[in-house]
C-alpha cells in the first residue's frame, strides 16, 4: 500500500460532513438548570434570581461542589466514597479545635485540615487498592470511624467561635473590580484556547467544527459569565467560596484531561484489566484518587466550619449522598470510566437550587428530600434511556 | 438396526459473508456414542447450535429429524422438551447452591411455591445412586472438582429425560481420574440406551469411546465412519485435508539476531494453583514470525501473559530480550523492555470500550504524547490518525468510542495501541479470532510489514492454516510444555496436530 493512499484514508476518516459534536449530556444538564431557575424564578416572583439569592446559592453549593469534584474522580475510577461527609465534618472539627482551643493561626489550621483529610484518604485508599477491600465497605467504615473520632475529640461539644481570618474564607466577597477582572480573564481565556485549538488542529490537518459553532459556543458561555458577574456585583460581588470552587474545579479539570494520572483514572474505571495489561499501575493510581478525595474533603471541612463559624458533631452529615447525587446528575456513571467535573459542579448547583428555591417558597424541608430523591432517579433514568 | 435417534440433512447456515455450514449431513444411531470432530471453526458448534434451537428454525435450511419425526425448534426450551441436552465446556451451574438444588434448578421440584426439601434431596440421592456417585446431595456444588460438576450437569440433563446428550469438549478441564469417571459413565449410559454426541479434540478419547465418528471441515461433512475403520492418523488427515489458499500474504523477509530468548522458563499460577508452564525454552529472532500452536488449554496464553508480567505467581528460568537478561514483574516493565501483548480477548483485556479510539491507541505509551509533561491532545490525535490509517481502520471519527466499531476494527485499535509502544517483540494471541476474512487479510499484511521492519513476532493461533500460512517457524505446546518445533518448510497440519495431541498423552503418562 502506498503512502498516498494512507493520506487519503486519513482525510476521509477525519472529515465527516459536519461535526455537531455536542455533548448531549452537558446540554440536557444546562437546559435542566435553566428550567429549574425559571420555575423557581416564577414561583418566587423573581426573588430566586435576585442578586442576593444568587450569591447565597453559590455560597451554599460550595461545600458539596468541592466534595463532588473529588467524588467524580472516585466514581470514574470505579469506586465510591461514603466517608466524605464524616471526613469533612472531622477535618472541619479538627480545624476548629486547633484554632479555638489551641490558638493556631488560620494558615496552619487550613493546612492541617487538608493534610489530615489527605492522610485519612490515604488510609482508606490503601485498604481499597492494596488490600482489595471494596470501597463501599472501606468508606462505609470510614464514615462511622470519622464521625466517631469527631464526637470523641470534640467531646460532643460545638467548637466556636473562630478567628476573623478563618471566617472570611467562606463569608467574604471579592471587590467588584476584581470580580470583573476575573470574568474578563475567563472570557479571554475561553476565546484564546478555542482559537489556539482550532489553529493547531488545522495546522496538523485534523477535523474542526465550523467556526460558527465553536465561537458561537464560546460567545454563549461568555455572555453567561458576564451576566452572572454583573448580577453578583449588584450584591456584594463574587463570594470567595465560589471562587475557591472555580479554582479547584479548573485545577481538577486540568488534572483529569491533561495528566497521565487523569487519563489512567478513566482507563482504570473503564476496564481495569485492559488498563493493567497496558502497563498502568492500578494500585498506585487508585490510592492517589483517594488521597485527593481526602484532601478535598479536608478543604470542604474548612469551608463548612468557616461558613458556620463553628464546628458541630453533626457537621457534614449526609453530604456524601449529596456529593454522589451531584456527580450522578452531572452524568458520571456509577459503573466507572465516565464522568465530568463540569457536570458534577452543575449537578451540585442543581441540588443546591432545589434546596434553596424550595425553602424560599416556604415548603417544608421533608419535601426537599423527596424532590431531590426523585430528581436523582429521574436523572439516571434519562441517562440510561438516552443511551438505548 | 438402522434406527436413527437423529438425522440432520442438508443443513446450511449462513452468516453475513460466511457460509458456516454447507449442506451438512449428520446422522446418529440410537444408543451410540457418536464423536464429532473437526478443527476450530469447522462448524461443530454451529451445527450443535442449530440442533439445540439456539439458531431457531428458519434461520438455516435443511431438515432435522428426531426419532423419525421432523422437528422445528424455535428455541432451546423446545429442543430440551424433545430430549436434546447440551453440556457446554463452561458449566451452567450455581456454585453457591447444593448439588440437589443444582440438579433440579429448572425442574418443577424447585418451582413449587413451597419447596419440599426432603423430596428434593431424596430425588437427588436417587439419581446420584443411579450414576454411582457417592456425593451427599447437600454438598455445595462449588466444593466439587470440575469433573464432578460436569457429572452433575449430566445428571441434570438426565432428569429432564434427555435422550440425546451432547457433550462439548467435556474433558478439556478435567483431571485424568475425572476423565475416567466420565468415560465409564458415558459407557453406562450407552448401555442404558442414551444417545450421545461427543465433541472432542482428544482423539485418544474418541478412539476408546466412540462408536462412529463424523468429521467436519470448513462447514462441510467429510465423512461418517464406524470406529473400526479409523485410526487417530486417519482422523487427523480427514480433519485437515485441505490445501492452503492464497489467504495468507506471506513474503520472504530477513531474519536477524535473536531478540527474545527464553530458557527453562517455568511458571506457577498462584490463583489456580497449578504449574502452567514447565521448563519452556525457545528463541525468537528479529523479523521472525514464530507461530505457537496447540490445543485450547495447552498453556500458550498463560505462558505469554506470564512472560509479559500479567500474572502474579512463581516464575523460574531466564528471559533475555535483545541481549539483556530481564526480570519482568509487571506489564509496565514488559513494555519498557520492548514487549507488546495483544490479547485473545480484546474486549476484556485489550480495550477500554467506552473510550475514544485516540485515547485507547495511546494508552500503553501515553508519555509519547506528553512532550511537555502534559497530554497534548493534538499530537495525540495526529499520532492516532497516522497509526489507524496505516491499519486501514474504518471509523467515522477518531473520537468515536471503540465500542461502536466492528470486531476487525477494534482489533486494529488494539494493534495500534501496541505498535505505538514501538515493540521489539510483538506477541499476538489469536489475532484474527472473530474477525471477517477481509480484516484478517489486512492483519496478516500488517504482521508481514512489521516483520520486515525487524520486529520479532509471536503469533499464538488455534487455526492451523493460519499458523502454517503466516509463520516462519512453529512451536507446538501441550500441557504447558513445548512438544515440537517445525520450520515453515517442515510444518504440516498433520505434524502439528500430532505434537499437539500425542504430546498430551505422553505427558499425562509422565505425570502418573
Amino acid at each position: 500500500m502506498s503512502q498516498t493512499s494512507f493520506e487519503t484514508q486519513t482525510q476521509n476518516s477525519n472529515r465527516p460532513k459536519l461535526n455537531f459534536n455536542f455533548n448531549v449530556q452537558s446540554y440536557t444538564l444546562i437546559i435542566a438548570l435553566v428550567l429549574i431557575a425559571l420555575i423557581f424564578g416564577i414561583l418566587t416572583k423573581g426573588e430566586f434570581l435576585s442578586p442576593r439569592n444568587l450569591s447565597n446559592l453559590f455560597t451554599q453549593m460550595s461545600v458539596i461542589s468541592v466534595l463532588a469534584i473529588g467524588m467524580t474522580l472516585v466514581i470514574v475510577a470505579g469506586h465510591i466514597d461514603l466517608s466524605v461527609g464524616s471526613l469533612a465534618g472531622l477535618t472541619g472539627g479538627i480545624a476548629a479545635i486547633l484554632q479555638v482551643w489551641f490558638g493556631w493561626d488560620t494558615f496552619w489550621v487550613v493546612l492541617a485540615a487538608i493534610l489530615v483529610g489527605a492522610l485519612l484518604g490515604f488510609w482508606q485508599g490503601w485498604w481499597v487498592a492494596y488490600r482489595a477491600v471494596p470501597a463501599f465497605i472501606v468508606t462505609l467504615g470510614g464514615m462511622l470511624i470519622f464521625r466517631g473520632i469527631l464526637i470523641g475529640v470534640s467531646q460532643g461539644k460545638t467548637v466556636a467561635p473562630l478567628q476573623d481570618s478563618f471566617k472570611i474564607i467562606a463569608n467574604s466577597f471579592l471587590p467588584y473590580s476584581v470580580g470583573y477582572i476575573i470574568a474578563i480573564i475567563g472570557i479571554f481565556l475561553l476565546f484564546f484556547s478555542t482559537w489556539k485549538k482550532r489553529s493547531k488542529r488545522n495546522q496538523i490537518g485534523l477535523q474542526t467544527a465550523s467556526a460558527f459553532i465553536d465561537y458561537g459556543k464560546v460567545t454563549a458561555y461568555s455572555v453567561a459569565i458576564f451576566v452572572v458577574s454583573f448580577m453578583l456585583n449588584l450584591y456584594y460581588g463574587f463570594p470567595l467560596p465560589m471562587v475557591i470552587v472555580l479554582v479547584l474545579g479548573g485545577l481538577f479539570i486540568f488534572i483529569s484531561m491533561k495528566t497521565s494520572f487523569g487519563r489512567y483514572v478513566y482507563a482504570i474505571g473503564g476496564n481495569q484489566e485492559a488498563a493493567a495489561l497496558s502497563g498502568i499501575n492500578i494500585k498506585k493510581n487508585t490510592l492517589s484518587v483517594f488521597v485527593l478525595m481526602g484532601a478535598l474533603a479536608g478543604g470542604a471541612g474548612v469551608l463548612l466550619t468557616s461558613r458556620l463559624n463553628a464546628a458541630t458533631v453533626s457537621a457534614g452529615e449526609m453530604y456524601e449522598l449529596d456529593a454522589i447525587a451531584a456527580c450522578v446528575i452531572g452524568g458520571t456513571s456509577l459503573m466507572g470510566g465516565k464522568g465530568s467535573i463540569v457536570g458534577a459542579i452543575i449537578g451540585a448547583l442543581i441540588m443546591a437550587s432545589i434546596d434553596n428555591g424550595m425553602s424560599m417558597m416556604n415548603i417544608q424541608t421533608f419535601w426537599q428530600f423527596i424532590v431531590k430523591g426523585l430528581i436523582l432517579i429521574f436523572a439516571v433514568w434519562i441517562d440510561i434511556s438516552s443511551k438505548t | 438396526m438402522k434406527t436413527y435417534a437423529l438425522q440432520m440433512e442438508g443443513i446450511t447456515k449462513e452468516f453475513p459473508g460466511v457460509k458456516a455450514l454447507d449442506d451438512v449431513t449428520f446422522s446418529v444411531r440410537k444408543g451410540e456414542i457418536h464423536a464429532l470432530c473437526g478443527e476450530n471453526g469447522a462448524g461443530k458448534s454451529t451445527l450443535m447450535k442449530v440442533l439445540s434451537g439456539v439458531y431457531p428454525s428458519g434461520t438455516y435450511s435443511g431438515r432435522i429429524v428426531i426419532n423419525g419425526k421432523e422437528v422445528h425448534f424455535k428455541d432451546i426450551k423446545e429442543s430440551q422438551d424433545a430430549g436434546v441436552a447440551i453440556i457446554y465446556q463452561e458449566l451452567a451451574l450455581v456454585p453457591e447452591m447444593t448439588v440437589a438444588e443444582n440438579i433440579f434448578l429448572s425442574s418443577d421440584l424447585m418451582r413449587k411455591k413451597i419447596i419440599d426439601w426432603n423430596e428434593l434431596y431424596a430425588q437427588a440421592q436417587y439419581w446420584l445412586d443411579q450414576i454411582g456417585l457417592s456425593i451427599d446431595p447437600q454438598t455445595k456444588l462449588g466444593e466439587l472438582t470440575v469433573g464432578k460438576q460436569q457429572l452433575i450437569e449430566i445428571i441434570k440433563a438426565l432428569t429432564k429425560k434427555a435422550e440425546i446428550l451432547i457433550l462439548d469438549e467435556p474433558t478439556a478441564a478435567l483431571t485424568e481420574s475425572d476423565v475416567e469417571i466420565l468415560i465409564s459413565l458415558l459407557k453406562d449410559l450407552r448401555a442404558k440406551g442414551v444417545t450421545c454426541i461427543y465433541i472432542s479434540h482428544k482423539l485418544g478419547e474418541v478412539i476408546t469411546l466412540a462408536d462412529s465418528v463424523t468429521i467436519l471441515r470448513d462447514g462441510q461433512t467429510v465423512s461418517t465412519d464406524s470406529i473400526e475403520e479409523l485410526t487417530e492418523d486417519k482422523i487427523v488427515t480427514k480433519m485437515v485435508g485441505r490445501t492452503l489458499t492464497e489467504l495468507f500474504p506471506y513474503e520472504k523477509h530477513d531474519i536477524g539476531d535473536p531478540i527474545l530468548e527464553v530458557k527453562n522458563y517455568s511458571f506457577h499460577h498462584g490463583g489456580i494453583n497449578e504449574t502452567v508452564a514447565k521448563e519452556v525454552s525457545f528463541s525468537l529472532s528479529k523479523g521472525e514470525i514464530l507461530g505457537v500452536s496447540g490445543l485450547m488449554g495447552a498453556g500458550r496464553t498463560e505462558l505469554f501473559i506470564s512472560l509479559f508480567g500479567g500474572y502474579p505467581g512463581k516464575k523460574s528460568g531466564e528471559v533475555i530480550i535483545d541481549g539483556k537478561t530481564v526480570d519482568i514483574k509487571k506489564p509496565s516493565e514488559a513494555i519498557q523492555a520492548g514487549l507488546a501483548y495483544v490479547s485473545e480477548d480484546r474486549k476484556r483485556y485489550g480495550l477500554v470500550l467506552g473510550m475514544e479510539i485516540t485515547k485507547n491507541s495511546t494508552l500503553a505509551a501515553l508519555q509519547k504524547v506528553m512532550p511537555k509533561g502534559l497530554i497534548d491532545t493534538e499530537i495525540e490525535m495526529k499520532n492516532a490518525g497516522e497509526l489507524t490509517s496505516r491499519m486501514n481502520l474504518k471509523a467515522h471519527s477518531l473520537e468515536a468510542k471503540v465500542s461502536q466499531l466492528s470486531g476487525g476494527n477494534q482489533q486494529k485499535v488494539v494493534l495500534s495501541k501496541w505498535l505505538f509502544t514501538n515493540p521489539k517483540v510483538l506477541i499476538l494471541d489469536e489475532p484474527t479470532r472473530g474477525i471477517d476474512v477481509g480484516a484478517k487479510y489486512e492483519i496478516y499484511k500488517i504482521i508481514n510489514e512489521l516483520s520486515q521492519q525487524g520486529v520479532g513476532i509471536v503469533m499464538i493461533s488455534s487455526e492451523l492454516p493460519e499458523v502454517l500460512g503466516v509463520s516462519d517457524r512453529v512451536i507446538v505446546m501441550s500441557e504447558g510444555t513445548i512438544t515440537g518445533e517445525l520450520t515453515r518448510e517442515e510444518a504440516t497440519q498433520e505434524k502439528i496436530m500430532k505434537y499437539a495431541t500425542a504430546g498430551r498423552d505422553k505427558n499425562e503418562s509422565n505425570i502418573i
